[in-house]
C-alpha cells in the first residue's frame, strides 16, 4: 500500500502574517455561524436567542464561563495529541478509543488506590499510567503503518471501537462499584486534583496549558519536531535524511496518544471524580477540524480551544433551550470543516495570483467582456 | 441451553449473518469503485447514514421498501456530491473533506431523528424474505442463504454485474487508469475527472442503499448513529477486496456472521456483554487485516487529486 493517504491535508502555513491568519480561522467561524443560524431558522428555532444562549452559558455567567475555562484542558491535550500525529501527516482518528481506555483506568483503579498514594505523587502516578495506556492502545495501527504502511485511518479507526467496547466491559466489570448502576467508584472526599483559589477550575487545566507549550516547543525547537515535519511534508525525504522512519512512526503514534491519555486523566481526576458505563464526549472527530483551523500550531490551537469550550458548554445549555439534541454541535462542526477547507482553497489560489474559481466552474459563468480592465 | 450445532441454529446464525452483512456489501462495493478509480472515501460512513436515514423516512411516507432503499441510494449519491466537487474537481484532500462529511451527516440524521421521530419512534414492518422454490428447502442454507430478502439476490447479481465490468470493459479499464494513472488516461483522451465522478456517485448510491437496507431490513428503524461505524469496516473490505468485488460478499459475510454469532450466543443462554458483540466485528476485520496485510494495496494515484499539467 502505498502512502497515499499520508499527505498534509491542507497546507496550513501558507497564509502570510499573523491578520491573515486570524483571517482564515475567523472566516469559517463566520460563515458556519451564519449558515447554522438558517439551518436554525429553517427549524423554526430563534437563532439570535439560540447564540445569546450559547453566549450567556458559555461566557456570561461566572459559573459557565469557569466551567468552559475547565473544558478546554481535554480539549487543549487531545488537539496536541493530534497535532503531533497530523504534523507527521499521521492520521491518528482514534483518539477516543484511547481517551475511553484511560478514563477507565484511571477512574476505575484510581478511585481504589489514590487513598493509600502519598498526595500529588498519587495524581502523576495515576497520570502517567493514563499517558502510558492511551499510547500503548497506538502500537497496533502504529506498527502496522511502519512496518507494511498499512493505511493507519481505518486501523486507528478500529482499535477505536475496540478500545471504548473494551473500556465499557470494564466499566460494567471488574472496575466496577458498588452501587446498582454500572459505575466505577468515586474518588474519595479531598483526593480529587486542587481547583485554583475561589474558583472551580481545577489545576489540570493549568497543568494541560503548560504541557501544551512544552509540546509547541518539541514540536518548533527540537529535532524532533523537524523530523516529524520532515516525515510529514515528505515520507521519502525523510528517508533520504537517514530518518528512522518506522521509529519514528511509532514515536509519533505513542506522543499522540499519551497526551490524549493524560487529557483523560485531567478529565477524571479534576472533574468527575468517576466514570459511568457508555458515556463518550466523542473528542476523537469534533476535534480534528479544530486542530487543522489553528494550522496544527498548538499555541493557536489554544484560543480555538477555549472557542470549542465556551461553544460545548454553551451549546449544551442552548440546545436544550432550543428542545434540539445536543448532537447539533456535530452539525455546526461539520459545516465549520467545510468552510475551512474552501477558505483555504481559496486564499491559497489568491496567495498564487490564480482567479479563485476554478476555470471549470468559470467557463459555466456568461463570457465577460473581452476589453474590461482596459481602463478606456 | 440450546444445541450449537443444531440446524435451526446454524440457519439463524446465518440468515443473521446475512442481514448484517448485506449493508457491508454494498458500501463495500461502492467504495470498490471510487477507490479503483482512485477516490478514497473517508466520508462513507456519512452516505450511509444518510441514506438510511432518507430510507426510512421515505419507506414510512410511502410504505414500499424498494422505493426507500432507491431513495437512501439517491441520499448516498447526494452527500457524495460533495466529494465530487471539493476533492474531484477541486483537489482539496479527501480525507478531510471525509471527516467532515461523516461529521455533518451524523449530526443532521441526529437532530432531524430528534424532532420528526425521538416522540413516536415509529417502526416499519417486517420486510418478508423470498423464498427460492426448491433451494430453500435444503437444511441449513435453505432457510438462510435462499429465504433472503429479493433485495439480497439484486444485491448479487449486482456483485457480478460490477466484477464483469471492473475486469471485462471499457468503462472498467477506464476506471482502473483513473485510479493507476490517471495521466495516461487523460493523454488516451478520456477525462480523469468525469470517471471518477461517475465512479464516486455510484459509490455514494451503493453506500446510501447499503445504510438504507440497515435501517428498512436489518434494524426496522433508524436511530442516531445506527451505522455504527459499518462505513469504516467497509472501507477495509474494500481495501482487501482490491478491486476484485466477490471478496466483497465474503468480507461482508464475515463481518455479518461474527455479529449474529454472538448475538445467537446471547440467545442460547450463553452470557455475552453486549459490548463484545459491538466489539467482535472490528476485531475479526483487524485481524483479517493483520494477516493478509501484505495482500492488501491500493491503487497508486488513490487520494491524490488529478489536476491536469501538474507534473
Amino acid at each position: 500500500m502505498s502512502e497515499a493517504a499520508g499527505r498534509t491535508a491542507v497546507n496550513p502555513r501558507r497564509a502570510d502574517g499573523l491578520i491573515g491568519r486570524i483571517g482564515l480561522a475567523l472566516g469559517p467561524i463566520l460563515l458556519a455561524f451564519l449558515t447554522t443560524a438558517v439551518l436554525l431558522a429553517i427549524l423554526g428555532r430563534d437563532p439570535v436567542a439560540f447564540y445569546r444562549d450559547i453566549l450567556l452559558a458559555g461566557v456570561l455567567r461566572p459559573s459557565g464561563l469557569q466551567d468552559s475555562i475547565t473544558r478546554m484542558a481535554p480539549v487543549l491535550l487531545v488537539g496536541a495529541g493530534l497535532i503531533v500525529s497530523f504534523r507527521a501527516s499521521l492520521w491518528n482518528l482514534g483518539a477516543d478509543g484511547q481517551y475511553l481506555l484511560a478514563v477507565a483506568f484511571v477512574a476505575g483503579v484510581g478511585s481504589r488506590v489514590i487513598g493509600d498514594l502519598p498526595p500529588v505523587l498519587g495524581w502523576v502516578v495515576l497520570a502517567v499510567a493514563a499517558m502510558l495506556i492511551a499510547g500503548a492502545w497506538t502500537f497496533v495501527p502504529a506498527l502496522l503503518k511502519a512496518r507494511y504502511g498499512l493505511n493507519e485511518i481505518v486501523t486507528t479507526l478500529m482499535m477505536s471501537f475496540i478500545g471504548i467496547a473494551i473500556a465499557n466491559v470494564l466499566i460494567k466489570g471488574p472496575l466496577k462499584g458498588d452501587e446498582m448502576v454500572p459505575q466505577t467508584f468515586v474518588y474519595p472526599e479531598g483526593t480529587m486534583l486542587w481547583d485554583l483559589p475561589g474558583t472551580t477550575i481545577h489545576v489540570g487545566v493549568v497543568a494541560a496549558l503548560v504541557v501544551v507549550v512544552l509540546v509547541h516547543l518539541v514540536l518548533t525547537r527540537t529535532s524532533l519536531g523537524t523530523r516529524l515535519d520532515v516525515l510529514g511534508a515528505n515520507p521519502r525525504a525523510a528517508v533520504h535524511m537517514g530518518i528512522d522512519v518506522p521509529r519514528l512512526i511509532v514515536v509519533a503514534f505513542f506522543l499522540s496518544g499519551a497526551l490524549i491519555g493524560l487529557a483523560a486523566a485531567s478529565d477524571i481526576m479534576g472533574i468527575f471524580g468517576y466514570v459511568r458505563a457508555d458515556w463518550d464526549p466523542g473528542y476523537g472527530l469534533k476535534v480534528v477540524p479544530l486542530v487543522f483551523l489553528a494550522g496544527l500550531n498548538v499555541i493557536a490551537f489554544i484560543p480555538i480551544a477555549a472557542f470549542f469550550g465556551v461553544l460545548s458548554i454553551g451549546g449544551d445549555y442552548a440546545t436544550r433551550k432550543a428542545d434540539l439534541p445536543s448532537d447539533f454541535i456535530l452539525v455546526f462542526i461539520g459545516l465549520l470543516f467545510l468552510f475551512m477547507i474552501v477558505t483555504q482553497y481559496v486564499s491559497a489560489r489568491r496567495a498564487r495570483g490564480e482567479p479563485v474559481l476554478p476555470a471549470w466552474f468559470r467557463r459555466t459563468l456568461p463570457a465577460r467582456d473581452a476589453t474590461e480592465g482596459d481602463g478606456g | 441451553m440450546v444445541d450449537l450445532l443444531s440446524p435451526t441454529f446454524l440457519t439463524a446464525v446465518l440468515a443473521a449473518g446475512i442481514v448484517a452483512g448485506i449493508p457491508l456489501l454494498f458500501a463495500s462495493l461502492g467504495e470498490t469503485l471510487a477507490e479503483q478509480a482512485g477516490v478514497l472515501n473517508v466520508g462513507l460512513e456519512g452516505m450511509m447514514i444518510s441514506g438510511a436515514f432518507v430510507a426510512f423516512v421515505t419507506a414510512l411516507a410511502v410504505g414500499d421498501y424498494w422505493i426507500g432503499l432507491l431513495a437512501g441510494g439517491i441520499a448516498g449519491a447526494v452527500v457524495s456530491l460533495v466529494m465530487v466537487v471539493f476533492c474531484i474537481r477541486l483537489g482539496l484532500d479527501q480525507i478531510v473533506v471525509g471527516i467532515a462529511l461523516v461529521l455533518t451527516a451524523e449530526g443532521a440524521t441526529s437532530v432531524l431523528h430528534d424532532i420528526w421521530y425521538s416522540r413516536s419512534y415509529p417502526r416499519l414492518p417486517n420486510v418478508e424474505p423470498f423464498r427460492i422454490p426448491l433451494l430453500s428447502e435444503i437444511p441449513v442454507l435453505g432457510g438462510s442463504l435462499f429465504s433472503q430478502p429479493l433485495v439480497v439476490y439484486v444485491a448479487l447479481a449486482g456483485v457480478a454485474f460490477a466484477a464483469w465490468a471492473i475486469r471485462r470493459t471499457r468503462w472498467g479499464l477506464e476506471l482502473r487508469a483513473a485510479g493507476e494513472r490517471p495521466d495516461s488516461l487523460d493523454a488516451a483522451g478520456v477525462s480523469v475527472v468525469r470517471t471518477r465522478t461517475v465512479a464516486e456517485l455510484m459509490c455514494g448510491f451503493l453506500a446510501g442503499v447499503g445504510g438504507g437496507y440497515l435501517a428498512l431490513v436489518g434494524a426496522g428503524t433508524f436511530v442516531p448513529f445506527v451505522t455504527h461505524g459499518a462505513g469504516f469496516i467497509a472501507i477495509v473490505i474494500a481495501m482487501l477486496a482490491r478491486g476484485r468485488p466477490w471478496w466483497c460478499v465474503l468480507g461482508g459475510l464475515l463481518f455479518g456472521i461474527s455479529l449474529s454469532i454472538t448475538t445467537a450466543l446471547q440467545v442460547a443462554g450463553i452470557a455475552i456483554p453486549v459490548d463484545f458483540v459491538e466489539m467482535l466485528p472490528f476485531i475479526s476485520v483487524l485481524v483479517v487485516l493483520v494477516l493478509f496485510v501484505r495482500e492488501s494495496r491500493l491503487p497508486s494515484a488513490l487520494g491524490l487529486p488529478y489536476l491536469r499539467g501538474s507534473r
